[in-house]
Parts: C-alpha cells; structure tokens; sequence
C-alpha cells in the first residue's frame, strides 16, 4: 500500500513537471512581455531602458532555461515571486486572500448539487419512466447543453434585470450567492444526475437484491441496507475530481459575478502575461486535481474491499 | 416505395445507400432529433448566405443609432456602435458553425491514424500516447485551451490549432481502443488465417466497424467546440472584436446587462438553443448507428 502510494505520488511528480514546462514553454511563446501587455493597456510607450531594467529586475534578461531552473527551484519552496499584474503582492499572497473565495463558492455549489444532483439520480433510478426519471432527464440535458456563462447571464437579466431580486454581482452574503452557486452547479448536477441514476440502476439489479427480495425484506430495508450502500460508492470515484474541480474556482462564474476568487484572478493574469501567476496557478490546479484522483481512489479501496490497489492488472 | 427500392437494386448502388436509408429510417424515429436537424439546416443555410440575409452590414456603424433596444428597423437592437445586432447574430453563426465542423475535421484527420497505428502496431507509439493522455487529463480542457490561446493569440485559425490540439487524443483513444478490441475478434483472426494482409484487414475489417462510436464523438464533438469557442471568445481569447462571435457578444455587453439587455440575452439565447440542437443531433445519431450496428455486425 505504502508503495502504491508513493508510486502514485512519483507520478505526480512526472505530471507537474510535465506541465510547468509546457505552461512555461507556452508563456514564453506569446510575443510581447508583461510589460508590453501593461504598456498598451495604459496607451503609453514603456522606453526601451525602463523594459530593460524591468526585465533584469524581474530576471527575464536571463536565458530561457535559466529561468525556468530559477522558477522551479524557488517553487519547491512554493515562492512563486511576485505577481507582475500587482507588484506589490506575492503570487503566494494573491493566493492566501483569494483562495477562500473560490472555496466557498465551491462549497456551496457542491452542497447544492449533492442535494439536487444525488436526489434527482436516486428519485429517477427508484422509479425509471415516471415524471421524475423524465424531469432528471430533462434536467441533465440542460446542464449539459447550457453554457455556465450562458445560464449565468439569463439568470441576471430575469432575477436581477427584470424582477430586481437579486444583486448583479459581488461576494457581500447570502443574496449574492444564490446566482453564482445556480450558474456553477450545472457540471457537477450533470455528472452526480448521471452517475446515481446508473449506479442505482446496476445495484439494483444486482444478484444480492434479488436474494434479499427472496427473503422477503421490505422494499424500504433493500433500497436503505443493500442498494444505497453499494450503489453510492462508484459515485465517490467521481465525487473526488468534482470537489477539486469546484473549490479550484470557476473562471466564468468568478468573473461574470464579479466575485474576487483565484478563477477571477487568473483571468486578470492571462490579460496581462503574469508569468508568474499563470504558472503558480497552472502547477496549483494541476496538483490539486491529481490529489484529488489519488486520494478518490484511495478511499475507494478502503470503502470497497473487492477493490485492491497493489495487485493492479 | 417498392419500386423505389427495386429501381435502387437494379442499378449498379450497392451496400452503402442501403445501410443509409437504414440509418435514416432510424433516426426518423427520433422525432425530437428531427426537429434538431431542421433547425441546423435553417441555421447552416442562414450562416451560408449571411450577406444575402442579414438586414445589414454587422460591421458597420449606425452612430445615429447606438444602444437601441429592439424596434421595427433593428429587431433585435443595436449595440454601442450602433451595429445591428440580428446581423452581428447571424454572421456570428457563421463563427460558431465553421469552428464546430471544423475542428471536428482537423481532429479526426489527426486522431484516426495516430489511434489506429497505436492500436495496430502498438509500441512506441503506444507508449507515447497513453503517457500524452496521462498529462492532458490532469489538466483542465479549458485551462489549457487558455493557454494555448494565450500562447499562440486570438484568431479563427489559431481556436481550430488550439481544438486539435488537445481533441485529436480524445479520437485517438477511442479509436485505439476499438482497434485493440476488434483485433481479437473472430471474423479478423478467420480473415488473417486466410492470409489477408494487414493493411488490408485494417481497411475492411477493422476501419469500418470502428467507426461508428468515432462518428458519435466527432457528431458530439461539434457543440463542445461551440461551447469552447463562445467560452473563449467570452474571455477574450477566442474571435477577437471587429468579427462578430457569439460568446464574444455576451463577454462584451455583459456588464452593460442592466442597460442594454438585449446585447448579451439574444446571443445568450441563440448559443443556449444552437448547442441543444447540435447535441441532440448527436444524440440522435448515437441512437441510429448503435440499433443498427447491433443489429447488423452482432
């Protein structure tokens, strides 16, 4: 088990340094720097001298490899530097004051989607073909047709626009987050939707709910005893990746609501080459989804004895 | 009908138009997918012969007339340059459709034969494919298409680049895995013991059978590029501004929604209908081919 573990967190080693390069390679691909990106944001010349003293101030003089070296040795003590779009805040900083945002609109978009996403999936595999089955049908192919942002801004133009419910954006409580969570929860309602409805579907027809029948239980102790528990586990394999995938923030959602969180901020940087926030940003999310992967399967072997970790193929 | 029929097998057609009306009579059925495809074809055509349908030019001006909601000379309003924005809709079309079939193009062009080599020859190319897979699904699919946008700067070609690049694996998988399992059926091992050669096994036994589920992907694949373009061009990374892109409408005019709601509701609705139909097409043809692959290959 140890190794297995440790296997796995080699590879996701390999994986990180895989993608800082390529996220490195990319950024250094795009023509014009950081402060060509600034320059022309303010419509103002930055003089050939300045640029060269900025560079050397932020080490972009050196060579293309020697960068990359210094990057990665200060990012293993996760110093990121500083971020070019707010130099007077570390990338670490950006993170610290940011992430909680982004967490707890994930937070609350997964809390909303379990309830809905699971209640829709296990309404319509307990009752396939009634009004519930079709309105979970229904209800996914929304999910999975409808942009976020799409969903987003017919959500403002009715609660906001037209009816004056809710606030158009901001982070201030309870009002302003009722549009976010509904605009974020489409994705992880399809993909929750899905798989209980199918994983009910084959629990249920499995051979020890037909024993249990035989033996006469009640309808009520075979869906709680015997198929929720079976039935629920192969959602947790999706569940992991989800919950990584929400409290990473959302770019869309952040940004259309004007909500501060790390998604927001990341766009902020891609408009205006933060080298060293696309890259922090990049290797954060990339390791926190791998996390999530590992730790998913991981406790999928502790729920589920039949499944072994170390005798794989 | 009969004689129709007689008519067609009197001539020298042979299996394919057979196996398409079959798959037609299928689909048909669909009636919800039927409905999906006349919508495309108005859309298509619409995007077709925008110049001869739009009302006006969608880029050019009206500064007499800027920031109008919906009246009898611009239907759906005009935006802040006073563009007519059903004009803008409609080039936008145009946009959102040729991304759609073309990426899927590019994608299959490149994932076909690099899964089908992968799954035939295995090997290095095997290795390196699976490793490529390993990266790319520890990485957002909209983060890196960021990135690479990022990288490589706004434009048409540049969002088909960024599509291929990260789609043709998702083909190539799928076509590899068809490959490995279909090398091990029995009709493939009868064709090899009476010496058929390897290429030509691959075309006639192999390719055919293995098409069905790529069809599916690249038919589903086309509304997820939709969304991946307006996703793009909503962030500005996508189809830069002069040209008209609906995600980049509603990117634009967005903060201007308790103003002028027109300009983000419109392209916002067209998007949300366009990607409806194109998936329930592809959901359609999921559900034909798979009946009559059944019922046909066994």
């Amino acid at each position: 088990m140890a190794r297995y573990i440790l296997s796995r967190l080699a590879g996701l080693l390999g994986v990180l340094l895989v993608v800082s390069l390529i996220t490195f390679a990319l950024m250094h691909a795009v023509p014009g720097g950081p402060f060509d990106a600034r320059a022309l944001e303010r419509q103002q010349m930055v003089p050939e001298r300045i640029k060269r003293q900025l560079n050397a101030k932020y080490g972009l003089d050196e060579p293309i490899w020697k960068q990359y070296l210094l990057f990665m040795r200060n990012a293993v003590r996760l110093d990121f530097g500083y971020s070019l779009a707010y130099p007077s805040r570390t990338v670490v900083q950006i993170f610290k004051d940011q992430w909680p945002y982004s967490v707890q609109l994930g937070l609350l978009t997964l809390a909303f989607s379990t309830i809905v996403g699971l209640g829709l999936g296990l309404a319509s595999a307990i009752r396939p073909n009634s009004w519930v089955d079709h309105a979970g049908t229904a209800v996914s192919v929304f999910c999975l047709v409808i942009p976020s942002f799409v969903f987003a801004v017919l959500l403002q133009f009715v609660l906001s626009v037209r009816l004056g419910w809710l606030p158009t954006g901001g982070w201030d409580g309870p009002l302003y987050w009722i549009m976010p969570v509904l605009a974020n929860s489409l994705a992880p309602i399809l993909v929750l939707q899905r798989y209980t409805r199918s994983s009910m579907g084959d629990a249920m027809r499995a051979g020890y709910v037909r024993t249990a029948r035989a033996k006469g239980l009640s309808r009520r102790r075979i869906m709680f005893v015997h198929v929720f528990k079976n039935a629920l586990t192969p959602v947790l394999t999706v569940g992991g990746p989800l919950v990584a995938g929400l409290i990473t923030g959302s770019f869309f959602v952040e940004s259309l609501f004007r909500i501060p969180g790390i998604g927001f901020y990341f766009v902020t940087a891609i408009q205006h080459r933060d080298y060293p926030m696309i890259m922090a940003t990049t290797l954060v999310w990339t390791a926190v989804i791998s996390t999530a992967y590992l730790v998913t399967d991981l406790l999928y072997a502790l729920v589920d004895p039949r499944v072994s970790l170390v005798k794989e193929k | 009908m009969a004689a129709t029929t007689r008519t067609i097998g009197k001539s020298s057609v042979k299996k394919r138009p057979k196996k398409l009306r079959l798959f037609w009579l299928r689909f048909r059925r669909n009636r919800l997918a039927v409905a999906a495809l006349c919508f495309i074809i108005v859309e298509v055509a619409v995007a077709l012969f925008a110049p001869w349908v739009a009302p006006y030019d969608p880029y050019q001006g009206d500064f007499t007339a800027t920031w109008q909601t919906p009246n009898s000379l611009h239907w759906l309003g005009t935006d802040d340059l006073g563009r007519d924005v059903l004009s803008r809709l409609i080039y936008g079309a145009r946009i959102s459709v040729s991304v759609g079939v073309l990426s899927q193009l590019v994608i299959a062009l490149v994932g076909l034969p690099v899964g089908a080599l992968a799954g035939l020859k295995g090997g290095w190319i095997d290795y390196a494919l699976m490793r490529i897979i390993d990266v790319l699904s520890s990485l957002p699919t909209m983060l890196f298409y960021v990135l690479l946008m990022v990288a490589l700067g706004a434009g048409f070609g540049n969002l088909i680049l960024a599509m291929a690049a990260t789609g043709w694996i998702g083909i190539a998988r799928l076509v590899r895995g068809q490959v490995l399992s279909l090398k091990e059926t029995d009709y493939v091992r009868a064709a090899r013991a009476m010496g058929g050669g390897t290429r030509h096994i691959m075309h006639t036994h192999i390719l055919r059978n293995a098409m069905t589920p790529v069809i599916v992907a690249l038919a589903l694949g086309i509304p997820g590029a939709m969304f991946a373009e307006a996703g793009l061009s909503f962030l500005g990374l996508g189809i830069p501004s002069p040209q008209a892109s609906w995600g980049q409408m509603i990117g634009m005019y967005q903060p201007y929604i308790r103003t002028a709601w027109h300009l983000t509701v419109f392209p916002s609705a067209v998007l949300a209908v366009t990607m409806l139909a194109w998936f329930l097409l592809g959901d359609g043809i999921r559900d034909a081919l798979n009946t009559s692959v059944r019922g046909g290959a066994g």
